[in-house]
C-alpha cells in the first residue's frame, strides 16, 4: 500500500521527516519497503510566456518557439511538440538545467541555431503522465517564476507499506494516520459527517442474501458534471500508482484509498429502479469491466440494477456498462459490507484479486459508509461546485452485519503476564484510546471492559487487545530478559548417531546432496523400483514433480549423471532424507533414510561403507543375497537383514538402471532405513579383560560354490571354533573361473583368557573347524 | 726359557695390537669391521694362550697387562667404528629411499556436509548451548497439526498464503481430512506440546514445503528452524531476550536484534525480528511472537497457567548468506563443483 506523507498531513501535522516517519511507521507494525521522494522541484525551470511560433523550412518536424521568461528578453527555443500558441503559459528549463531524468539542458541547437532551453511536458517533470506535448498553465499565471511555485506544488513522500493481513483499517491513509498520530501523541482531525442536501431520493434495494451482503447503503448525487481531476487529485492517485480517470471515478478511488471503503457510483439513469443484491444463478454470466466474459457461479454475489441484470460482480469488479458517461449529471454512490469470506472465494474462483476485493476480505468498517460519503462529496465538489447529497441516504441493513461496537473484557493482570510490563486501567486508556478504542471502568473482577471501534475487525479477544496495547507501548520498551532453561540442553541420542553417520560418509569422501524428494512419473520404475507405494501431489507445480519418493535412489542417480555428464570425477555422494511410502493410518510410513551411490566403483565400495556405517552406530546386519533387490545388480546386491526384517540394501545399481539414467560404468549403493538404526544406540558396551596368554592362528583354505556365502562359512566356523575363538579373516579369495566355485582362505585366531592353549586342543579345534565349514558347503583344499 | 723370549712376546703383543688397529681401520662398513674385530680378537687371544710360557711372574704380569690393554684398545676402537658406520648406513638408507611427497596419484577424496546441514547444525549447537533440547516431526501432515491447531482453521484466509502442496488421498482417512507437505516447521510446536508438559525449551529444525516456483531466492523445498519456550511466568521480555542471546551467541557479540509489530495467525503479539551487524544495517531475519492461547489450548496447555513465545526462520538463507551463493538454486544442483567447497 502506497502512502503519500501530505495526504497523511490532511489528518494531523506530521512533519516532513520522511526517514523518522517510516521509522514510526515501522515500529508500529506498517513496514515500511522504500521510502521515495516525489514532486521534487527541478531549479533552474521557470513559467514563460509564448511570444511567437514559427516554423522553419528546412524542418518540418520542429517549431522555433520565442518565449519570455519573465524578463523582457526574447528566446527561443526548438521544440518538437505544436500544442503550443502565442499567449500560453509553458515550463522552461533554462540552460544548465539538471532535469529529473539526469539530462543537463544545453544550448545545443540545430541548423546552427542554438536553442535557448526546452519547453518541458509533463511527464519530463515527473508531474504526470502526460507526454502528449508542453504542459500548458493558467495563462493568467505570470512569467518567470519558478515553475514548482507557480504549480503550488511542495515535495512529498510516498512509503511503500506493507500492511499485514490484520489491519485492514491500515489499507487507508486515514487508518496510517490515526496509528501514527497515537504514537507521535499528535491530534487526529476527526472525520466530516455528510452534508445532505435537495430532497430524499430514496432507491429500491432489495438484499436477497443478507448474510452475504448484511449493509447496503446508496446515495443520490446530484449536480454532477463529468471533468477530468484537477491536478492535485491526479497528483494524488499517481503517487499511490493509479491512473487519473475523471473527476467521479477518481473521487471514487480516492474516497477507498483514504478511508479503505471501495464505492461505485453509477449513472443515476442507469439504475434509476433500483439494485437487487442476489447469488448467481446457475449458467448465468456477466461482462466485467475489464471486458471479460465471466461464467458465474452460484456462490458468487451480484449487484443488479432494478430488473435484475447484473452490474457488478460484489466485492470484486463493476460490469462493463455501469461507468459513468460523459453525459452524466446524477450519480448513485454505492457502498457496501460483504461478508469477507464470499468475497474470498468468489476472487479466488474467478483469479481477480483487485483493490476492492482485497479490502473487503479483510474486512472494511461496516459503519463507514456515511463519512465515505461525506468524503466523495468533498472531492467531487472540487469540480462540481454544485453537487447535492440527497439524504437521508438508502441504507439496507441485516442482523448479520458486525455489531457497531464490540466490548472485550480486559484484564490488565493478563496485560502484565503477556507483556511483562506493569499494567492498570490507566495504561490501557493511554495507549488504546487514541486509537479510537473506549475503556471503561475497572469491574469487581479486576477486569476492563474495553469497546473495540468498528474498523478493526481483528480485534475479537482479550489477546487481540494486548497486541494493541504492545504495539502501542511500544516493542522496544517491553523489556529484554533470557529465559534460564531449567532444562540440561543437548541432542537426542537419535540426532548425534545421525551426525555420526554423515561424518562417516564424510571420512569416506562421499558429499552430501539434497535432491528434490518430488519426482517425475515412470521414476521410480525407472530406478527399478515399483510406484504402487508411493503418493501423489494433489496439486503439483508440474507433472514433472508430481510422485512424492519412496526412495532416495531416484534423486541420487540423477545427482551422479548431471554430474558425470558435467565431468566431475570421483563422484560419491550420500543423502539423509525421508522417503513417505504410502501406510494405512492417517499419515504415510514416513522414514528416515541414508542412501550412498559411488559412481566409478563396484559392490565391495557400498561393503566397506556399510560396515563402516554399521561399526559406527553398533548395529551389524547380515548381508542376505537370497533376498531380491529390485533395481540392483541381481548378482551383486544383498539385502541388509536381521532375519526376517530387512532394513536396508547393499550392492551395485543393475546396469539396465544405469543405462535408463545414462551413467557409465557402475555404481556402488548402499541404502538403510535410518529411523530403525539410529533409534536402537547399542548398550554400553562391557570391558573384556585382553588376556595375557599367547594367541595362536591357524589357517584353513577351502573350496565354495559360489552360492555358499563367506559370511555363512564365518558364521560356520566361528560357531565351531566355540569361546576361544577371537577372529575369523578372510585373507584369500582365489578364483580359477573353473565352475566348482572360489577358494577362500581364512585365518582363524585362538586364545584362551587364563593360559596357553596345547596344540592338540588347537588340532581339535582346527578339526571341528573343518567339519563345520564342510556341513556349511565349504571343502578343505588339499 | 729367558728375558729374550719375554721381550719377543712384548714386542708381538705391541705387533699385533698396531696391527689389530690398523685392520679396523682398513674395515669399511659395520660387517666388514665386525669380521675384522673377530679376526683380530682371535690373534689376540692366540698371544693369550702363550703368556703361561713365561717364567717370570713380573714379566708374565707385564705382557698380561699389555695384553690386556691390546684387547681394550681394539674394543673402544670398534666399537667408535661401529656406531660411525652404522651411523652412516642409517643415514645413507634413509636417503636412498626419499620420496616426493607431491606425487599425489590420488589425492585424497574429501567429503562433505550440505551447507544447509551445517548451517542447521550451527544453529542447534547455539539452541543447545542456550538450554533447549531439539524436536522433530512428519515432513507430511494432518492439516490439524499444519493449519488448525495453528489457530488457522479451514476458512482461515491466511492459508491462502500459504501454497500448500495437498496429497492426493489414499484411504478414508485422507479422504475425510487431507494430508500435505507441512508449510512450515510450526506443526513441531503442536506434537511437542501434546507429548511433553512444560517448561518446553525446544527447537524443531526441518525441511518444508510451498507450492513456489524456484527462483533465485525460493525453493519450493527448503528448511526452516523453529524455536518454542512454554513455562510459567514466560513474558514478551523473554521472547527479546532469547532473540539477542540468539543473535550475539551465532552471529558475534558486536550483532543486536530488533523486534517490529507484525502479524502471524499463531502468535500474539508478533513480531518481525532484524539482526544488525557491523555495517550498521538491519535485516530481516524472521518471525516470532507470544503463543497464541488458542495455540496453546490445542496443544493441551491451559493459557492462564502457562505462557509462551516461538520463533522461526529460514535455514537456506543463512547458508546463502554466509557463504556468499548467488542463487539459491545453485544449492541445490548436487553438483560436486559446488558441494565440495565447503570443507
Amino acid at each position: 500500500m502506497k502512502i503519500l506523507l501530505s495526504w497523511l498531513n490532511e489528518f494531523a501535522p506530521f512533519g516532513d521527516d520522511a526517514p523518522f516517519l517510516a521509522d514510526a511507521l515501522s515500529s508500529l507494525g506498517l513496514e515500511v519497503g522504500t521510502v521515495v521522494q516525489v514532486d521534487v522541484p527541478v531549479p533552474g525551470v521557470v513559467t514563460a510566456r509564448v511570444l511567437r511560433v514559427e516554423t522553419h523550412p528546412d524542418a518540418a518536424k520542429v517549431r522555433r518557439v520565442w518565449v519570455d521568461a519573465g524578463d523582457g528578453v526574447e528566446r527561443h527555443v526548438w521544440c518538437g511538440a505544436s500544442n503550443m500558441s502565442a499567449g500560453d503559459l509553458v515550463p522552461l528549463a533554462t540552460l544548465g538545467t539538471t532535469m529529473p531524468d539526469g539530462r543537463t539542458i544545453s544550448a545545443r541547437g540545430i541548423l546552427g541555431i542554438e536553442s535557448q532551453g526546452m519547453l518541458c511536458s509533463a511527464v519530463e517533470l515527473g508531474l504526470g503522465a502526460d507526454a502528449g506535448g508542453i504542459m500548458l498553465l493558467d495563462p493568467s499565471g505570470t512569467a518567470g517564476q519558478p515553475l514548482h511555485d507557480a504549480l503550488g506544488i511542495r515535495a512529498d513522500w510516498v512509503f511503500d507499506v506493507d500492511v499485514t493481513r490484520n489491519r485492514p483499517d491500515a489499507l487507508g491513509h486515514y487508518g496510517v494516520a490515526r496509528d501514527l498520530a497515537a504514537w507521535l501523541g499528535l491530534e487526529l482531525a476527526p472525520l466530516p459527517e455528510p452534508v445532505f442536501g435537495g430532497d430524499p431520493r430514496p432507491l429500491p434495494v432489495s438484499v436477497e442474501d443478507p448474510a452475504g451482503c448484511p449493509r447496503f447503503t446508496v446515495a443520490v448525487v446530484t449536480g454532477v458534471r463529468v471533468a477530468p481531476s484537477p491536478d492535485w487529485m491526479a497528483r494524488r492517485l499517481r503517487h499511490v500508482g493509479m491512473r487519473s480517470i475523471n473527476n467521479i471515478v477518481d473521487a471514487s478511488n480516492l474516497v477507498n484509498l483514504e478511508l479503505n471503503q471501495p464505492n461505485h457510483a453509477y449513472d443515476l439513469a442507469a439504475v434509476a429502479d433500483g439494485f437487487a443484491v442476489r447469488r448467481a444463478r446457475a449458467g448465468e454470466s456477466m461482462v466485467t469491466l475489464d471486458g471479460e466474459r465471466r461464467g458465474l457461479d452460484p456462490d458468487d454475489l451480484l449487484i443488479c440494477d432494478g430488473s435484475g441484470r447484473p452490474v457488478g460482480l460484489a466485492g470484486v469488479i463493476g460490469g462493463l456498462d455501469s461507468e459513468v458517461t460523459s453525459t452524466t449529471t446524477s450519480v448513485a454512490l454505492e457502498m457496501a459490507w460483504f461478508e469477507p469470506l464470499g468475497i474470498a472465494r468468489t476472487a479466488a474462483r474467478h483469479g481477480l484479486r483487485t483493490e476492492a476485493s482485497l479490502r473487503f476480505e479483510r474486512g472494511v468498517d461496516p459503519q463507514g459508509m456515511p463519512r465515505a460519503t461525506a468524503a466523495f462529496a468533498r472531492y467531487l465538489s472540487a469540480t462540481c461546485p454544485d453537487l447535492v447529497v440527497h439524504g437521508p441516504v438508502t441504507d439496507v441493513s441485516s442482523a448479520a452485519l458486525p455489531a457497531p461496537v464490540r466490548t472485550v473484557s480486559v484484564r490488565p493482570s493478563r496485560v502484565q503476564r503477556v507483556l511483562g510490563v506493569p499494567c492498570d486501567r490507566s495504561v490501557l486508556a493511554a495507549r488504546l484510546e487514541p486509537i479510537g478504542f473506549a475503556v471503561g471502568a475497572e469491574g469487581a473482577d479486576g477486569s476492563v471492559p474495553v469497546s473495540v471501534p468498528s474498523w478493526r475487525p481483528d480485534c475479537g479477544g482479550e489477546i487481540d487487545v494486548v497486541e494493541e496495547v504492545a504495539r502501542h507501548l511500544g516493542y522496544g520498551s517491553l523489556g529484554s530478559r533470557r529465559p534460564r532453561s531449567p532444562q540440561h540442553g543437548g541432542l537426542t541420542a537419535v540426532q548425534q548417531r545421525r551426525r555420526r553417520v554423515r561424518d562417516v560418509m564424510v571420512a569416506l569422501g562421499a558429499s552430501e546432496a539434497m535432491p528434490n524428494p518430488f519426482l517425475a512419473p515412470g521414476e521410480l520404475e525407472a530406478a527399478g523400483l515399483g510406484s504402487g507405494s508411493a503418493l501423489r501431489l494433489a496439486n503439483p507445480l508440474v507433472a514433472e514433480e508430481s510422485v512424492v519418493r519412496t526412495s532416495l535412489r531416484p534423486g541420487l542417480l540423477k545427482a551422479v549423471a548431471y554430474n558425470q555428464s558435467h565431468r566431475n570425477d570421483r563422484i560419491a555422494l550420500f543423502e539423509v532424507g525421508h522417503a513417505y511410502p504410502q501406510g494405512s493410518g492417517h499419515l504415510p510410513d514416513e522414514y528416515e533414510c541414508l542412501a550412498v551411490a559411488i559412481a566409478g566403483a563396484e559392490a565391495p565400495a557400498a561393503v566397506h561403507a556399510w560396515s563402516q556405517v554399521a561399526a559406527v552406530l553398533g548395529t551389524p546386519l547380515q548381508i542376505d543375497q537370497s533376498v531380491p533387490c529390485p533395481g540392483l545388480h541381481a548378482g551383486r546386491s544383498g539385502a541388509l537383514a536381521r532375519g526376517r526384517q530387512v532394513l536396508g540394501v547393499v550392492g551395485e545399481i543393475d546396469p539396465g538402471v544405469l543405462a535408463a539414467y545414462g551413467i557409465d560404468g557402475r555404481v556402488a549403493w548402499l541404502e538403510v532405513n535410518l529411523t530403525v538404526l539410529l533409534a536402537e544406540e547399542p548398550r554400553p558396551a562391557r570391558a573384556q579383560s585382553v588376556s595375557r596368554y599367547p594367541s595362536t592362528d591357524f589357517d584353513l583354505s577351502f573350496l565354495a560354490p559360489d552360492a555358499v556365502a563367506s559370511s555363512a562359512i564365518v558364521r560356520a566356523i566361528k560357531s565351531a571354533a566355540g569361546q576361544w575363538c577371537i577372529s575369523v579373516a578372510l585373507f584369500d579369495v582365489y578364483r580359477d573361473g573353473g565352475a566348482a566355485g572360489r577358494g577362500l582362505a581364512y585365518r582363524i585366531r585362538l586364545q584362551a583368557p587364563d593360559r596357553t592353549l596345547t596344540d592338540a586342543e588347537v588340532a581339535e579345534v582346527r578339526s571341528r573347524c573343518v567339519a563345520a565349514a564342510a556341513k556349511a558347503g565349504a571343502v578343505l583344499r588339499g | 726359557m729367558g728375558g729374550a723370549g719375554d721381550g719377543h712376546l712384548r714386542d708381538e703383543i705391541a705387533a699385533a695390537g698396531a696391527a689389530a688397529l690398523a685392520a679396523l681401520e682398513g674395515a669399511g662398513g659395520t660387517d666388514a669391521i665386525r669380521s675384522a674385530l673377530a679376526v683380530q680378537r682371535r690373534s689376540l687371544a692366540a698371544l693369550k694362550s702363550r703368556l703361561g710360557g713365561i717364567a717370570d711372574v713380573e714379566q708374565r704380569k707385564e705382557c698380561g697387562r699389555l695384553l690386556g690393554e691390546a684387547v681394550a684398545r681394539l674394543e673402544r676402537d670398534a666399537d667408535a667404528r661401529l656406531a660411525a658406520a652404522s651411523e652412516s648406513e642409517r643415514a645413507a638408507a634413509v636417503a636412498a629411499e626419499a620420496m616426493d611427497l607431491t606425487e599425489h596419484l590420488q589425492p585424497a577424496l574429501f567429503g562433505t556436509t550440505h551447507i544447509v546441514t551445517q548451517a542447521l547444525d550451527r544453529l542447534v549447537d547455539v539452541f543447545v548451548g542456550l538450554g533447549f533440547v531439539v524436536a522433530e516431526g512428519p515432513e507430511i501432515e494432518t492439516d490439524f497439526h499444519n493449519f488448525e491447531a495453528l489457530n488457522m482453521p479451514a476458512s482461515h484466509p491466511a492459508r491462502s498464503e500459504f501454497d500448500t502442496l495437498f496429497l492426493e488421498p489414499v484411504n478414508d482417512l485422507q479422504r475425510r481430512s487431507p494430508v500435505l507437505l507441512r508449510t512450515h516447521t510450526s506443526p513441531v510446536q503442536i506434537r511437542v506440546m501434546q507429548s511433553v508438559a512444560p517448561p518446553i525449551y525446544a527447537v524443531m529444525p526441518g525441511r518444508v514445503f510451498r507450492r513456489d516456483t524456484p527462483d533465485a531466492t525460493h525453493m519450493p523445498v527448503f528448511h526452516q528452524i523453529e524455536g518454542l519456550v512454554v513455562d510459567r511466568g514466560i513474558t514478551f521480555a523473554d521472547l527479546a531476550g532469547t532473540i539477542e542471546a540468539f543473535t550475539k551467541a551465532f552471529f558475534g557479540e558486536d550483532f543486536t536484534s530488533r523486534l517490529r509489530p507484525s502479524y502471524f495467525p499463531f502468535t500474539e503479539p508478533s513480531a518481525e525480528f532484524d539482526v544488525r551487524g557491523r555495517d550498521g544495517a538491519w535485516i530481516e531475519l524472521g518471525g516470532c511472537g507470544m503463543v497464541h492461547p488458542d495455540v496453546l489450548r490445542a496443544g493441551g496447555v491451559d493459557p492462564e497457567e502457562f505462557t509462551g513465545f516461538a520463533f522461526g526462520f529460514g535455514i537456506d538463507r543463512m547458508a546463502k548468506e554466509r557463504h556468499a551463493v548467488a542463487d539459491i538454486r545453485e544449492m541445490y544442483t548436487n553438483d560436486l563443483r559446488f558441494l565440495r567447497q565447503f570443507r
